[in-house]
């Protein structure tokens, strides 16, 4: 893909941030209580200014239903978007998604979500393309083109609730406590110079992947041209966007497994590279050499979940805090000990993962 | 004296000397290779002649007493805006002697803006933290060659990956930079060793240049890349696999369009083996190449190298930044090449037509965005690493370079500088008073290989330190994450058109 316009003029976002995500492994159900008040408890880690949640297992019912989440600024942008949806999309159910009006949420969009197949007649420009590949079509389509609509969740039986406040008003604003889920994330996030759009708070998706990110990347300006150059086009301005699209293209696409992915965003030194054994050796220098440009550089802690389960990841030389910590088949990431301790006091065991080394959760088939 | 020429009064420099401190000992009458310095036998004491001194500053660096002082020439012409002192001697000098105005090192004028002085670097404040490279690892190493888009991986029985994607051939450089290519016989033989030891030392590349390889340098290939250039002097087939690349020259950024001319009289014994030409016969390469007149000539050689090495070497080719350069490299990687070597118009030479050097061409910073940023657009960046030559002064250009997108940078200027060059221009008489430029037997001896080498290599591991103290305080680790990231650089005092075509932003935004 062409690189847009002065895409020099995109500027990346900088903020700090609090992360909390949750896993029963089993696939018991966690109630929204418990990311809730973990988040709550790493309040001072966010100002107000974008907080969020990501939940699997959420709809049962509809679970084969590509779940989208919209956010609008207007009827009119929602009617428009709903046009669009129309054209890709057969609609199984359409409905507001149930808030409850706050104090300290103020002017938010409307929400609404759609539960959809691909149509059987496609329309012409998606006739040639994988269906996932369709659905992410769609989604770009309506958050390039449809002014006032963002698609903030796209994946199955799964949703993304997040908006510009702390993540305890945000839960409240959704009623999330009202959700239960065998993954939970949480975000609360501390921007130093973005605008307050509620498309820019975290949980980050794309079909069923979620990230949650404390951290600055500061390899942004080449991860974008890179991701640019494999069709991806980065708009947000959030560099969370970046993890986002390089999981898709290195797991969907190049179908690298979690852990080489996790191994591109935080490689291994070359002197650790040089001390390996020789077939390692090959692979880690290869997976070097081809995917330099889309190593995050810079601090970072990543909670990354999809229908298949949860991972948690710091950069490599762990310059943001990541702690994980298990209970019978629970599995908890946070940024602080506290916030686990706050919703499970009693821990099997606690650890900080080393910078770089992956922690990855399956869920039990 | 009715009939000296005007010329004779119009020379760049005046030697002062002093006349107290002078005690006559004749030692810059040794050292000057352009006769400036003499004995006067009536007065009995050291003269000199103003008109032959070229600025070096040999003599006056090797005086015991310090008794010399190499000045410019205080007498001006009537100042003129349109008719600068250098047209009035070119005009001069030209109707002298009816030929092509002679120059040697890259393009001196000013009025071409060099990009670099108006780019600046990032680094982190509160938000990210700067890393301190003496306390965290620091990477600088690079890969040169084409790269696929993705790979495969299989998994062994105890969980460890495992390599099915098969990669084609790269050079593996410890830090981004290599000597450019200086032919065996445009410098000497004592530089070449210096090279070749200091690029072996360092773990990175040097570029023979076009005048072949000498055998006793076939030890150090994994450190070199030899080049074919038009003349295809010293091209055979142990030449082709001596080493770790090879590089097909088209063009060079000091004189895009036209060849080269190595005279007669730098044509030793050794340098004759070399290039396989006769000795002291002038070695002389063709504008073009003559088996290359499209690009799809370029894929037949390309390949034919590739061939000739069993594809065991990536192969590079080099042209000069010209108007369509970004088409132009582009084509070039369709043709497969594995590197393309970009050269801008301050590149340096041994010589070059004055006309071409400070006419033809365009800078090196934008030829290089442009590049980048095309073969991007194409999806085809991954095909081909990308080298920056021509004009690299200082670890700084060397990091904006990267930043804008190039894979490794070529400099060959600043390490000829490091070994004693002072930029006087006078390459191609073959009297270099240094050493360099020069097979002079009595004045190649003047550079130790040993002291040379070292030189080079400080001058690296100086530029290597400087380069990680920015990456840390940029908030990167690795050479990688800053490649291309123009987000790294601002713009100060450049039109949109400019910023446009380097993709940054000003500074301030």
């Amino acid at each position: 893909m062409k690189a847009p316009e002065r895409y020099y003029d995109f500027q990346k976002d900088i903020s700090g941030c609090g992360v909390f995500g949750v896993i029963h492994k089993t696939r018991g159900l966690i109630p929204g209580d418990i990311p809730i008040r973990a988040m709550t408890c790493m309040h001072d880690r966010g100002n107000g200014l974008g907080g969020g949640f990501a939940a699997y297992g959420i709809y049962p019912d509809l679970a084969d239903k590509y779940a989208f989440h919209l956010m609008c600024d207007t009827q009119a942008a929602l009617d428009n978007a709903e046009e669009v949806i129309k054209h890709y999309f057969t609609v199984h159910l359409a409905e507001p998604i149930p808030t409850r009006k706050n104090l300290a949420i103020v002017d938010p969009p409307i929400v609404t979500r759609y539960f959809l197949t691909p149509k059987k007649d496609r329309p012409h420009e998606g006739r040639d393309l994988g269906e996932q590949d369709y659905v992410v079509s769609a989604v770009m389509h309506i958050n390039h083109k449809v002014a006032g609509a963002f698609v903030f969740s796209s994946g199955k039986n799964m949703g993304a609730f997040k908006g510009v406040g702390f993540p305890e008003d945000i839960a409240d604003f959704f009623r999330l406590e009202e959700y239960s889920a065998y993954i939970w994330t949480g975000h609360n996030r501390f921007p130093t110079n973005t605008p307050g759009w509620w498309g820019g708070a975290h949980p980050f998706t794309l079909l069923d992947w979620s990230i949650v990110h404390n951290g600055e990347i500061s390899s942004y300006g080449i991860n974008r041209r890179y991701l640019c150059e494999h069709g991806y086009l980065c708009t947000l301005m959030t560099d969370t966007e970046v993890v986002a699209y390089e999981l898709d293209m290195l797991i969907r696409k190049h179908g690298l497994s979690k852990e080489m992915a996790c191994k591109v965003f935080a490689p291994p030194f070359w002197d650790e590279i040089a001390r390996m054994p020789k077939q390692e050796k090959e692979a880690y220098t290869a997976l070097r050499m081809v995917y330099g440009q889309a190593l995050l550089n810079g601090p970072f802690a990543i909670l990354v979940a999809d229908n298949t389960g949860l991972f948690g990841l710091n950069d490599r030389i762990k310059l943001r805090p990541l702690v994980v910590a298990e209970k019978d088949d629970m599995v908890f990431m946070s940024s602080e000990e506290s916030s686990i301790r706050e919703v499970q006091p009693e821990l099997d065991r606690v650890w900080m993962p080393k910078a770089g080394e992956p922690v990855i959760v399956h869920l039990e088939a | 004296m009715l009939f000296q020429p005007i010329n004779r009064n119009y020379h760049d420099f005046s030697i002062v000397r002093d006349k107290d401190a002078c005690i006559n000992c004749k030692v810059c009458i040794r050292q000057c290779a352009y006769e400036a310095h003499y004995w006067d036998e009536s007065r009995q004491k050291v003269m000199h002649d103003n008109a032959k001194c070229v600025g070096c500053h040999r003599c006056e660096a090797l005086c015991p007493t310090s008794a010399l002082l190499i000045q410019k020439k205080q007498s001006d012409f009537k100042d003129n805006a349109l008719w600068k002192p250098e047209f009035i001697k070119y005009i001069y000098k030209q109707a002298d002697t009816g030929g092509v105005l002679l120059t040697g090192m890259g393009s001196p004028v000013g009025n071409i803006p060099v990009y670099w002085d108006k780019l600046l670097l990032d680094a982190s404040q509160v938000t990210n933290p700067s890393i301190d490279p003496l306390r965290e690892p620091m990477e600088l190493k690079t890969f040169l060659g084409a790269k696929p888009v993705k790979l495969e991986f299989t998994k062994t029985k105890d969980g460890s990956p495992k390599l099915k994607t098969k990669l084609s051939p790269n050079i593996e450089l410890n830090y981004p930079l290599m000597f450019s290519a200086m032919s065996f016989g445009s410098i000497n033989f004592n530089l070449h060793v210096a090279m070749a030891r200091a690029a072996t030392e360092l773990g990175i590349c040097y570029n023979t240049g076009e005048g072949g390889l000498h055998k006793t340098l076939y030890q150090y290939g994994k450190n070199t890349i030899v080049q074919v250039a038009s003349g295809r002097f010293g091209v055979h087939r142990d030449f082709l696999n001596a080493g770790a690349g090879i590089e097909i020259k088209v063009g060079q950024g000091a004189k895009p369009g036209i060849g080269g001319h190595l005279p007669g009289e730098k044509i030793n014994e050794m340098v004759s083996v070399t290039r396989m030409v006769p000795l002291g016969s002038d070695a002389i390469s063709p504008a073009p190449h003559h088996d290359i007149y499209s690009i799809e000539d370029l894929h037949q050689l390309i390949f034919a190298l590739k061939e000739a090495s069993e594809y065991r070497v990536p192969v590079s080719v080099k042209i000069a930044a010209v108007h369509n350069v970004a088409a132009i490299a582009s084509g070039i990687v369709r043709a497969g090449a594995d590197i393309v070597a970009i050269d801008g118009m301050r590149g340096g030479t041994g010589a070059a037509p004055g006309m071409i050097r400070d006419n033809v061409g365009i800078p090196i910073e934008l030829a290089l965005a442009q590049v980048d940023q095309r073969l991007r657009d194409e999806g085809i960046r991954n095909r081909a690493s990308i080298v920056a030559a021509g004009g690299i002064r200082c670890s700084a250009d060397v990091v904006k370079a990267i930043a804008l997108g190039a894979d490794a940078v070529y400099f060959a200027t600043a390490a000829l500088l490091a070994v004693g060059c002072t930029l006087c221009g006078k390459c191609y008489t073959g009297k270099c008073p240094w050493g360099i430029a020069t097979n002079d037997a009595k004045l190649a001896k003047r550079q130790n290989p040993d002291v040379a080498a070292k030189k080079m290599v400080n001058l690296v591991h100086a530029w290597g330190h400087e380069i990680e103290e920015m990456l840390g305080g940029m908030g990167l680790n690795s050479i990688e994450s800053l490649r291309g990231n123009r987000d790294k650089l601002r713009a100060v005092g450049l039109s949109d058109t400019e910023m446009d075509i380097l993709g940054v932003k000003h500074a301030g935004r």
